[in-house]
């Protein structure tokens, strides 16, 4: 029943940096005479790559810049050819790489639409018949027929979208498009694309809001360095990213829990009155960590982070850098943290909490993501931070 | 194309209740069956299969070309009359030259000037923008697949929308000097029209693919187009080229000069098709104007450059599509 979409076998990708590569045919016949010699090195893209992509499912390829998710698509896509290994695929693929691909300045919407398409891989009749539905998802009626030159970028996005969602394929490649636009038109990507998935199409999504890849996908496959670093659930593939993000924030993320010290639970508390969602600028939180040692460990250290939606590092302290000093710890003991005065207006956060040994070299537990809360968007205040001010209002004579 | 197109649009989403695991719908369409294979070695190059290719995708072809003649002619209030523009101006220049300051030589001159002139433009317009038509689709060729010919390819289409409104000046220039339409010269038109377009498409794919990795293609491409203009009879008798190469230091480089330029082979061909008369009369007198070919022989002429572009044509199309899969690295 479930066939092979994509199969990607031992697959490799170089690319040749020569230095001073000669760019015309004057320089090439004076590097001839010259007898110079190109130097040149081979940056590996991709090693050895094999994966194989089930008809139906859906895949999120994450990984951080560079680690070539952008290339594997690429060549799934046919744009790259791989330096060696084989890639088989079957049925035909659209790859959004880029939004509006081809779209001219100087030709209006109504033509970039069917010029755009074609190059999605439409006919003119399937066009034809999608067309006004391309038009209602961009909600661009009053600007179809205008030189797209004229359009907003905002515009020019929804349009490019709007046409890429409306392509027919089996095999859809997407490449980091689908933050485009305002919530509501996101919303509606996304819908598209899960009416994409229930009519058993493939999809490759390549992104970096790993939400997405938890929300929307089957299977996830993390690429680091060029190789394949993790498969599996969404889940699972997520969970290992975030991991390699922390560690690089982080140094006490090193090697796998040893247990000794277990976090038996990490409880958010809101200030009296208020729920987690509903947490104001210049309020207090406590962050509440129950420890349980099987065995009795010599001096520990409790970590804590907060990371925002973009996964970006906010905030690390531990109780080594405040100068707590937690002892012999064996059963339960409680830590709390109390996070006096939050200097944001807004946003969400998410907390981490660690334990280690004093020097870092020893991870006893992690508790990823173990608890969050928001400061709702307040219409008054935009910027980042907040911070206590005091007025002081006198005659200056 | 069995896939229902009732799955389309806000259809789809009806469509997507049907029992769709019983019956995936990728497995009863004809085209998802192809299998597509991607290894370090671009694929065998076939004409057929590279024809197919660039069947499948001829809608990207005729949109490209609708694309560059509405950006051409859409933004000028002139519209299309600027393809007829050129030939008109070259026409008053020439004209000027050759039967003001110099003594006139060739009756009727705008009729033998359009007539290789619009041979001309085809070729050079073509090479000018085949040249630069990687380069200036980078994002196309970076970010979308498709058979890469149809850059190249689009630009012939171009030049061919501008070849027939040409054409319409030169009709008219027939009318005004009385030429008969009629006529087994004519004949040659459509045979030398198919070796035209074969030739310049073969060099189409040549420089293209080489102005991806040396830039100053394009230039180079433009001096030798305009020497090459100068080597071929269009604004003077085509007669005087071949007296002069007959007897070089005593030898008859003539046909030596009909194998290296094929152009000119044409231009000779359209010449004959529409200024017919290879030896008019000036001031009472007959005067060499054509070359001394018959139309049989012109006729002949034609089937062996359509037959040598032809081969040309697989020879550079095959380098062109080795080049190929490397131009979204190269850009």
């Amino acid at each position: 029943m479930s066939q092979t979409a994509v199969q990607i076998d031992q697959v490799s990708k170089s690319f040749r940096r020569v230095k001073q590569a000669p760019t015309s045919i004057k320089q090439r016949m004076t590097n001839k005479l010259r007898r110079r010699t190109l130097e040149y090195d081979d940056f590996w893209a991709l090693q050895e790559i094999s994966y194989e992509i089930k008809t139906g499912t859906s895949i999120g390829l994450i990984g951080p810049n560079g680690s070539g998710k952008t290339t594997l698509l690429k060549m799934i896509a046919g744009i790259l050819r791989p330096t060696t290994g084989v890639i088989t695929s079957r049925g035909r693929i659209a790859a959004l790489l880029e939004l509006g691909a081809g779209f001219h300045q100087e030709l209006t919407g109504r033509e970039n639409v069917y010029l755009n398409a074609s190059i999605l891989g439409l006919t003119k009749k399937e066009t034809d018949a999608v067309f006004d539905s391309i038009v209602d998802f961009a909600e661009l009626h009053d600007f179809i027929d205008t030189k797209v030159k004229f359009y907003s970028s905002g515009m020019y996005m929804r349009l490019g979208f709007a046409v890429a969602v409306h392509v027919d394929p089996d095999i859809l490649l997407v490449d980091e498009v689908l933050a485009v636009g305002d919530e509501g038109f996101q919303r509606r990507c996304l819908d598209r694309i899960q009416s994409f998935q229930q009519e058993g199409r493939t999809i490759v999504l390549v992104t970096h809001v790993v939400d997405q890849v938890r929300d929307i996908c089957t299977e996830g496959v993390m690429l680091l360095n060029g190789v394949v670093h993790q498969t599996g659930t969404p889940e699972t593939v997520v969970r290992e990213y975030r991991r390699l993000l922390l560690k690089e924030d982080v140094p006490w993320v090193a090697g796998e829990p040893t247990r000794d010290i277990e976090i038996a639970s990490v409880q958010v508390l809101p200030p009296e009155g208020r729920t987690l969602d509903d947490v104001e600028p210049g309020d207090n939180i406590t962050i509440q960590v129950d420890l349980k040692a099987s065995r009795a460990v010599e001096d520990p250290v409790v970590a804590v982070t907060l990371h925002d939606h973009h996964d970006v590092l906010e905030y690390q302290e531990s109780t080594a850098s405040l100068g707590a000093n937690l002892g012999r710890i064996q059963g339960a003991r409680r830590v709390r943290f109390v996070l006096r005065w939050l200097p944001y207006t807004s946003g969400e956060y998410f907390v981490t909490v660690g334990v280690t040994s004093r020097d870092e070299r020893t991870l006893y537990d992690l508790a990823e993501r173990s608890g969050s809360f928001s400061i709702p968007v307040q219409t008054n205040k935009i910027a980042v931070a907040h911070i206590a001010t005091d007025i002081i209002v006198e005659d200056a004579t | 194309m069995t896939k229902p197109q009732a799955s389309k649009g806000e259809e789809r989403q009806q469509a997507a209740t049907r029992p769709l695991l019983d019956s995936p719908p990728v497995a009863t369409s004809a085209r998802t069956d192809r299998t597509t294979l991607r290894t370090s070695e671009s694929a065998r190059f076939g004409l057929l299969t590279r024809g197919a290719d660039i069947w499948a995708y001829r809608e990207i072809l005729v949109n490209l070309i609708r694309k560059d003649l509405r950006v051409k002619y859409t933004q000028s209030k002139l519209g299309a009359f600027w393809s007829m523009l050129n030939p008109i101006l070259y026409l008053a220049i020439f004209s000027f030259v050759f039967t003001v300051v110099l003594p006139p030589t060739i009756p009727n001159f705008p009729v033998y000037l359009l007539s290789g002139l619009v041979v001309w433009n085809l070729f050079n317009g073509t090479l000018a923008i085949a040249s630069r038509s990687i380069v200036d689709n980078t994002s196309l060729v970076k970010k979308v697949y498709f058979p890469k010919e149809i850059l190249p390819l689009s630009s012939v289409g171009v030049t061919l929308v501008d070849f027939a409104l040409q054409t319409l000046v030169l009709i008219v220039f027939m009318v005004v000097f009385g030429y008969p339409f009629l006529g087994l010269n004519m004949l040659l038109f459509p045979l030398a029209l198919v070796a035209l377009v074969l030739f310049t498409t073969a060099i189409a794919f040549w420089v293209s693919g080489l102005n991806v990795r040396y830039r100053d293609t394009q230039h180079l491409l433009n001096l030798v187009l305009l020497a090459w203009f100068w080597f071929t009879p269009i604004v003077y008798p085509a007669a005087q080229m071949e007296k002069t190469l007959s007897n070089v230091f005593g030898v008859d480089l003539f046909p030596v000069y009909l194998v290296l330029n094929p152009v000119a082979d044409i231009v000779f061909a359209f010449q004959r098709a529409f200024y017919a008369d290879p030896t008019p009369m000036l001031n009472g007198e007959s005067t060499d104007v054509l070359v001394s070919l018959g139309v049989g022989q012109l006729a002949l002429l034609m089937v062996a450059v359509i037959i040598g572009s032809a081969i040309l044509l697989r020879i550079t199309w095959k380098s062109f599509f080795k080049m190929a899969g490397d131009f979204a690295e190269e850009l």
